[in-house]
C-alpha cells in the first residue's frame, strides 16, 4: 500500500483524498497551512483553509481566489479521508492538517511554533501515527528565550535611540513577525510604531481579525523631510540597503529573526542588534512534539534536516528527512 | 565579571566606531586598576595560556548539555566557534547562586585550571557554566578556549585609552611597546602624568609602518623628495643596544634574542644606547636567500653550526630611531639617514645600510621596480626624505609599492565553512592545477570575494558536492579562479612539490572551463625561475 502522502513534483499529495497540501504548483485541489509566500501559492482550482487565515490567503492569493474556510477541529470528508485543521500558532490562522484514512492518521503540521503568541490561537498537539514535521531549526543551538524578556530588549534598544536622538530601524518578516512584534511590544509599552508600505494592508489584516497591537503610521503618510529621530520603524529585510532607508538618517538597525541566536549570522546581516525572535519551533518544542504526539514516524521538511532526524532515531523514533521545497536554510519567514 | 561581560557585549554589538570607543573608554574609568589591566590585556589580542584543552571542554559540553556527542560537532560545525557552541548548548540553573567575582579575580581562577586534578577541574567549570550567565558565560568560554577576537583594533583600544586618561595616544602606545604585564602596577604606570620619565631600558620604539600605494608614484610629488629603497622580504626589527646588551625586538614586537647570534655579535660593536630599525633577511654574498630559509631560523633558538652555515642571516639597517640615549623620531629621515651611515661607519661597518635604489624620474623608479623579483624582494619601499619616524600606520609619508602579484588559473576541489562572522558558509577553499589528468591541490585561499559571490559559492558548494569529510566537501572539479599569490619555492613538504606564499583570490572566472585551468607543470618552472 502506497503512503498516505507522499511526494510528487508539485508538492505533498493524498491520493486517498485525492488534494495536495501547499503545493508549490497549480492542482485541482489544495489544503493549506498557512499564507506565507512558500506554502500558499495562487493558480490552484481549489483551496481549503482555516477559516481565520482567509483573510491573509485573500490578500496573498487575490479577493476572489477560490478559497473555502474551516474552523479549527471540524472535520470534512475529501475522498475516502476525514480532514480537519488545528491551530499551529505560526501566524494569524496558520493549521496544521489531520488526515485520517483507513484507521491511521497523518498530521502534516505546516510551519508551527509551541511559544505563546498573542496573534493567533495556541499550538494544539495532535496524537498521530505518523507526523510530518517543518524542521527549520533543527539543532540544539537553537533555543528561544521568553517572548516577553525579547520584547523588553526592543524597548530597551528602543529607548537608547531615543536617547541618542536617531531612528531606530527594525528588520523582520512583513507577515507574521511584524504583527507578532506589534502585538507584544503593546503589553510593555504605548508609543505609535512607524511601517514600511508592504506592511501596512497585512497589519491591517490583523487588525481586521481583533488582533491588539500598537497604533502604527505609514512611513510614506509622513512629510517629506520629518524626523524620525526616537521612533521605531518596522521594515522587511528587502528594504534593506534601498533608496527608501535614506529619510532615516543615522539609524541604528536590528534584525528579528530565529537566526540571530548565533553571533555569525549576526555578524554576517550587519546590524547593529539582533534580536532572537522566531515563528517556529525551537529545538526543544521540535522534540518534544515528535515525541509528545506519539507517531511511530517522523518526517522532516525545511532544511537541514540530518541532525533531528538522527536524534529522533537515537531516542527510538523512526525518522527521516522529506525533500520538499518549502523554505530552507534562507527561508522567507524564519 | 558581568561588567566586563556587558563591554563585551556592547562592542560585539556596535558597528559605530564612537560607540565602541565610548564604551571602551567609560569601562577603563570605572574598572579598577588590575581588572582594567587584563581587559587592556584580553582587547590587545592577548590570551591565557593553555588553561584546558578543546577536548576537555566539548566533553564537558557533553555533560552540561545531555546532547549526544556527534550533536554537540553538528552544532559546533554550525556555530563555528567552540566557546560560542558551548554557550548556547548549556544554561544557567536558576538555583545557582554566584557572587559577581572581579575579572582579574577570574583570571586567577582560569590560571589555576591546569593544575587540578581532571575531576577538579571539571566540577568547577560545570559549576561556572550552571551560575554564570550567556554573556558572562560567553566570555569565560571565550578566555578558555582562547582571544577573545571582539572586533576593536588596537588603534581604537588606544583612542579610548586616551580618552579615559588625557594622555596622547602616541605616549600611551611607546609605553605599551614590547612585553607588557598586566597588573595594578602596570596600569598605573601606563597612565601615570605626561610627565614621569618611562625608563625601560630593553623596550623598543613603536614601529611605523608603511601604507600601501593606490594612487601612481606620481601623485607623491617630485621624486627627489623620497628615497627608494627595496622592499626586502623578511622580518622588520629594531636592534636594541642599551645599558651594555643587545635586544632584537620583532615587528609583532617578540623578543627574538637568541635565534640570530651573528647579529647579536656584530651588535655588539655599536656604541652604547642606540636604535636601529632594519630588517633580518637571510643572506649570502650580498643578496638575499628565500624566505623559508629564513623560517628556519625563528623557531630555532641556539641554532647549531650547520643551520648557521645552510641558513645564514644579515640585518639590513633602514633608520636610526636613537643615538647616545636620545630620541631621533622627530628629525627628518635624510638627517636620519646621515647619521646612520656615520655611525655605522665608525663602528666598523657591522651592518650593511638597505641601499637607496637609483633612478632620476618615476618611470625610471617604475623600471627598476620590475627587477624587484629578480632582486629576490618584494617591490619597492618609498619614504618622503622630510619625514619625522611616526607611531604605527599612517598615510602620506612612508609606501609600500610592491610588483604585481604572480597568478594562477586553479580549480576549486574543496570547500570548508570559515569561522565567526562566517561561520555557515563555506569559505575557506582549496584549489588544485592540472597533472595529467589528475588535479593536484596547490594553494587554499580564504579572502577575495566579495559577500554576494561567497553567498553564491556556497550555494553552489552546497548543491555540488561529491564527498563530506567532516567539515570539508568535495565539489565538482568545475570552477576556477585566478588566484594571486606573492611567491613559490620548490616544497618537497607539498604533494605538489611546490609551495605558494600569500595565496588569494584575485577573481572568479566564470567564463573559463575547468581543463583550462593551469598545469603542474607551469608553477614547477615558475618556482625553479624565481624560488
Ligand atoms: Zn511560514
Ligand atoms: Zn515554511
Amino acid at each position: 500500500m502506497p503512503p498516505l502522502i507522499e511526494l510528487r513534483p508539485e508538492g505533498l499529495y493524498c491520493a486517498a483524498g485525492d488534494f495536495h497540501i501547499d503545493p508549490w504548483r497549480p492542482v485541482p485541489r489544495a489544503v493549506l497551512t498557512h499564507g506565507h509566500a512558500d506554502h500558499a501559492r495562487s493558480g490552484s482550482a481549489r483551496y481549503l483553509a482555516a477559516a481565520q487565515g482567509l483573510g491573509l490567503l485573500r490578500h496573498r492569493l487575490g479577493a476572489d481566489s477560490p478559497l473555502e474556510g474551516l474552523a479549527y477541529g471540524e472535520r470534512v470528508a475529501l475522498g475516502d479521508t476525514v480532514v480537519s485543521l488545528h491551530p499551529a500558532g505560526h501566524i494569524l490562522g496558520s493549521a496544521q492538517v489531520r488526515i485520517e484514512h483507513a484507521g491511521e492518521t497523518w498530521v502534516v503540521t505546516g510551519d508551527y511554533k509551541r511559544d505563546p503568541d498573542p496573534t493567533c490561537a495556541p499550538f494544539e498537539l495532535v496524537p498521530c501515527d505518523v507526523l510530518i514535521t517543518e524542521a527549520t531549526f533543527a539543532l540544539p543551538v537553537y533555543r528561544w528565550e521568553p517572548t516577553e524578556s525579547v520584547a523588553r530588549a526592543i524597548l530597551a534598544w528602543w529607548d537608547e535611540c531615543a536617547r541618542r536622538r536617531v531612528p531606530a530601524v527594525l528588520f523582520c518578516y512583513a507577515l507574521g513577525k511584524a504583527q507578532r512584534l506589534l502585538a507584544e511590544l503593546a503589553r510593555v509599552v504605548e508609543r505609535p510604531v512607524h511601517l514600511h508600505g508592504a506592511m501596512v494592508p497585512l497589519v491591517q489584516v490583523y487588525r481586521d481579525a481583533g488582533i491588539a497591537m500598537l497604533p502604527t503610521l505609514p512611513v510614506s503618510d509622513s512629510a517629506r523631510g520629518r524626523d524620525f529621530a526616537g521612533e521605531l520603524v518596522l521594515a522587511p529585510p528587502s528594504a534593506e540597503g534601498t533608496p527608501w532607508m535614506r529619510r532615516f538618517r543615522d539609524a541604528s538597525t536590528a534584525f528579528a529573526s530565529g537566526w540571530m541566536r548565533v553571533r555569525g549570522n549576526r555578524r554576517r546581516r550587519g546590524h547593529d542588534r539582533g534580536f532572537v525572535l522566531s515563528d517556529h519551533a525551537d529545538w526543544p518544542a521540535l522534540v518534544a512534539t515528535a515525541r509528545e504526539c506519539g507517531a511511530r514516524r517522523v518526517l522532516a521538511t525545511h532544511g537541514s534536516t540530518d541532525a533531528y532526524v538522527a536524534f529522533l532515531r537515537e531516542q527510538g523514533i523512526y525518522a527521516a528527512p522529506l525533500r520538499t521545497e518549502f523554505g530552507g536554510e534562507d527561508s522567507a519567514h524564519a | 565579571m558581568k561588567a566586563f561581560a556587558a563591554l563585551y557585549a556592547g562592542l560585539d554589538a556596535s558597528t559605530a566606531t564612537r560607540d565602541k570607543v565610548a564604551a571602551l573608554a567609560a569601562y577603563f574609568r570605572a574598572a579598577p586598576a588590575e581588572d582594567a589591566a587584563w581587559a587592556l590585556h584580553f582587547l590587545s589580542g592577548e590570551r591565557l595560556k593553555r588553561t584546558v584543552g578543546p577536548a576537555v571542554l566539548r566533553e564537558l559540553a557533553v555533560r552540561a548539555s545531555g546532547y549526544p556527542a556527534w550533536l554537540v560537532e553538528d552544532s559546533y560545525a554550525h556555530v563555528g566557534d567552540l566557546a560560542e557552541t558551548i554557550t548556547l548548548l548549556t544554561r544557567r540553573c536558576d538555583d545557582a547562586v554566584a557572587a559577581d567575582l572581579p575579572l582579574h579575580r577570574w583570571v586567577a581562577e582560569l590560571r589555576a585550571v591546569p593544575a587540578l586534578e581532571p575531576a577538579q577541574r571539571d566540577a568547577r567549570i560545570l559549576g561556572w557554566w550552571a551560575a554564570l550567565d550567556d554573556g558572562e558565560r560567553y566570555v569565560l568560554n571565550k578566555l578558555l578556549t582562547g582571544a577573545l577576537r571582539v572586533g576593536v583594533s588596537q588603534r581604537l583600544v588606544l583612542q579610548a585609552l586616551a580618552e579615559a586618561s588625557g594622555l596622547p595616544a602616541d605616549r600611551l602606545s611607546q609605553r605599551l611597546a614590547g612585553t607588557w604585564t598586566p597588573t595594578a602596577d602596570a596600569w598605573r604606570r601606563l597612565l601615570a602624568p605626561a610627565d614621569v620619565d618611562d625608563a625601560r631600558s630593553d623596550q623598543p620604539y613603536p614601529f611605523f609602518l608603511a601604507a600601501p600605494m593606490e594612487d601612481a608614484p606620481a601623485s607623491l610629488g617630485p621624486r627627489a623628495e623620497w628615497l627608494a629603497e627595496w622592499k626586502w622580504d623578511g622580518i622588520r626589527a629594531q636592534l636594541i643596544r642599551r645599558s651594555g646588551a643587545v635586544a632584537v625586538w620583532s615587528r609583532g614586537e617578540e623578543r627574538l634574542d637568541g635565534r640570530f647570534p651573528e647579529i647579536e655579535r656584530a651588535a655588539a660593536a655599536l656604541p652604547d644606547g642606540c636604535v636601529l630599525d632594519g630588517e633580518v633577511l637571510a643572506w649570502r654574498d650580498g643578496a638575499p636567500l628565500p624566505f623559508g630559509l629564513l623560517q628556519k631560523r625563528i623557531g630555532r633558538l641556539k641554532p647549531g653550526v650547520k643551520t648557521l652555515a645552510d641558513a645564514p642571516v644579515a640585518f639590513l639597517a633602514y633608520d636610526l630611531l636613537e643615538v647616545d640615549g636620545a630620541d631621533l623620531r622627530a628629525m627628518a629621515l635624510a638627517e636620519r639617514r646621515a647619521r646612520l651611515s656615520a655611525l655605522l661607519a665608525a663602528a666598523g661597518d657591522p651592518f650593511p645600510v638597505s641601499p637607496a635604489v637609483d633612478g632620476d624620474d618615476w618611470p625610471a623608479l617604475a623600471a627598476a621596480r620590475d627587477s624587484a623579483r629578480a632582486r629576490g624582494t618584494e617591490g619597492l619601499m618609498l619614504k618622503r626624505l622630510a619625514s619625522p619616524y611616526q607611531v604605527g600606520r599612517k598615510r602620506g609619508d612612508w609606501f609600500k609599492w610592491k610588483v604585481d602579484p604572480l597568478t594562477v588559473d586553479a580549480v576549486l576541489v574543496y570547500a570548508q565553512a570559515g569561522h565567526g562572522r562566517r561561520a555557515n558558509l563555506y569559505t575557506d577553499y582549496t584549489f588544485a592545477v592540472w597533472q595529467g589528468d589528475a588535479l593536484v591541490p596547490v594553494a587554499k585561499a580564504y579572502s577575495g570575494l566579495d559577500d554576494a559571490e561567497i553567498a553564491r559559492l556556497d550555494r553552489w558548494i552546497r548543491a555540488h558536492t561529491r564527498e563530506r569529510f567532516g567539515p570539508v566537501r568535495s565539489v565538482d572539479p568545475v570552477q576556477v579562479f585566478e588566484l594571486a599569490f606573492e611567491g613559490i619555492q620548490a616544497s618537497g613538504r607539498h604533494k605538489a612539490g611546490v609551495a605558494v606564499r600569500f595565496p588569494r583570490i584575485l577573481r572568479w572566472r566564470e567564463d573559463k572551463p575547468a581543463a583550462e585551468a593551469d598545469r603542474l607543470e607551469t608553477l614547477q618552472a615558475l618556482a625553479a625561475r624565481i624560488g
